[in-house]
């Protein structure tokens, strides 16, 4: 009859709030945090303070989400399926991070910080793949999604770890400059993100993820970046600037995420490719 | 290897929803879970308006992505195709819904009735096992097991086949092994056109939908 596809419109998920949004915001910046701590080469208190602030968010967004199961008793239940969920393998990096990172903590060892925060970027990762495995949901199953949640986590992680810095020292200029990248990387992957998800996915949701992402791109890039020129060339204002930069594009990235499972997570309803064809033709 | 499979078809539906309330009577669902439904759809412009009942449900895929997020292991796929959820292991995360891309699944975490307070009906039926846990369509597993143990054929002999296909007042619904080329349900994929719900996303869903004739061969 015709090739035209039929159905109800989309409607938006509701098996998951505000409490598993948590868990991708807290956790990803937790794990952004562990890892800028121990690229910046962060040594003594500053060590010690920004891994048991990046273990007690990533805590919080795991606390967050349990909240949300229906059988919270059951929850080591959720280590049954490594070999395909990646919640499983999220949940076992998790507890990777958390030995690693207290290990760390308590002996402010730096190696050790390096070994938890490659656990925390193995926990990000994990975050990314398990909204791309999602196929319900168009605005989450495109694969250039695994690496929006990847570097808004590092993002959000170096600003937070930036933002901390500032009221300790000065920031040294490589640790702005991996901050700089992370924003730039992150900006790259909202762009493909952004590309990859027009195709199939409504245009409710797609009007939410351009206005959370015009946020992303506009406090969460470019006013950062800006006061990263400032605090570069400015000595003077640099501390105040690099601690807006840092709280920024942290708060533009959580309240993207925020946006994305919350706001844009329309399912696809149902399409008919077909109509009946019902008595005479 | 047998492979169960629904097919519905289209130009037979009359969207009277007796399925839907069987399948509830069979499986005593609660109120607003709904594991076989019908879809009431209006398409197209006045006058040329068309009316469409689809019937939908969980469609036991090939490759189900609710088995492959379940991080418990609750969901499993069974070899003759029909994916099953052991509530005693599920932990209620919704992952599986949020994988599902047919709207299948539910969760409900308080204990509901219809009128408020349980019948005795209800009061016999209800399972606590499936408060907070993920929960979905079954094409009747226990029907069908019980029924192949008697050496009763699923599709064809009533006592083996799911009550929505019982149920049905237009013989709508049909249910069968697609894997045997003599079955009710191969027979009629043989004779008809029919899509899959959402094919392109490579699930493999087990639930056909018949929508026109084959086209005659000229001979």
């Amino acid at each position: 009859m015709t090739n035209d596809k039929f159905g109800p419109n989309p409607w938006h998920q509701s098996n998951w709030d505000f409490r598993a949004a948590f868990n991708f915001i807290f956790g990803g910046a937790g794990a952004g945090l562990l890892a800028a701590a121990a690229l910046a080469g962060a040594s003594g208190m500053v060590l010690r303070a920004a891994i048991l602030l990046g273990l007690a968010l990533i805590g919080a967004g795991l606390i967050s989400v349990w909240f949300e199961i229906g059988r919270p008793l059951r929850a080591m239940n959720v280590g049954f399926n490594p070999f395909t969920s990646w919640m499983t393998r999220e949940s076992f990096a998790a507890g990777l991070v958390f030995v690693l990172g207290l290990a760390a903590a308590w002996l402010a060892s730096q190696p050790l910080a390096l070994a938890a925060a490659l656990a925390a970027l193995v926990f990000a990762y994990c975050q990314g793949r398990i909204l791309q495995a999602a196929k319900g949901i168009p605005a989450w199953r495109v694969p250039p999604l695994i690496w929006l949640i990847f570097t808004t986590a590092l993002a959000e992680g170096a600003g937070l770890f930036v933002a901390l810095s500032v009221l300790f020292a000065e920031p040294a200029r490589s640790l702005l400059a991996y901050f700089s990248l992370a924003l730039i990387a992150r900006v790259l992957a909202w762009s493909i993100y952004r590309g990859s998800v027009a195709k199939g996915t409504v245009r409710a949701a797609l009007a939410i993820l351009d206005r959370s992402g015009k946020i992303l791109v506009q406090f969460g890039t470019l006013a950062p970046l800006a006061l990263l020129l400032v605090c570069w060339f400015v000595p003077d204002f640099a501390r105040i600037a690099a601690l807006l930069s840092g709280v920024t594009a942290l708060a533009a990235g959580w309240q993207f995420k925020f946006a994305l499972i919350t706001r844009a997570a329309y399912n696809q309803g149902f399409a008919l490719p077909h109509l009946p064809v019902r008595g005479t033709r | 290897m047998t492979r169960w499979a629904m097919v519905a078809d289209l130009r037979r539906c009359v969207g009277c929803q007796t399925c839907t309330a069987s399948c509830k009577q069979a499986n005593a669902t609660p109120p607003d879970v709904q594991w076989r439904r019908v879809l009431d759809m209006e398409v197209g412009e006045y006058p040329a308006v068309k009316r469409v009942f689809v019937p939908v449900g969980c469609m036991h895929c090939d490759d189900p992505p609710c088995m492959h997020v379940c991080p418990s292991t609750a969901t499993k796929k069974r070899p003759d195709g029909i994916v099953t959820i052991d509530y005693d292991l599920c932990i209620g995360c919704s992952y599986c819904a949020v994988a599902c891309p047919y709207q299948a699944r539910y969760k409900t975490d308080r204990a509901s009735f219809a009128y408020g307070r349980a019948t005795a009906q209800e009061t016999q039926a209800f399972d606590p096992k499936r408060l907070s846990v993920a929960t979905k369509c079954t094409f009747c597993v226990d029907r069908i097991d019980a029924g192949l143990a008697k050496g009763l054929t699923p599709g064809i002999d009533p006592e083996a086949t799911p009550a929505c296909v019982n149920s049905c007042i237009t013989q709508t619904l049909s249910f069968g092994d697609v894997e045997d080329p003599n079955s009710n349900v191969s027979q009629l994929l043989a004779e008809n056109q029919t899509f899959r719900m959402h094919e392109e996303l490579g699930t493999g869903p087990r639930f056909y939908y018949i929508w026109d004739k084959k086209e005659e061969s000229p001979s």
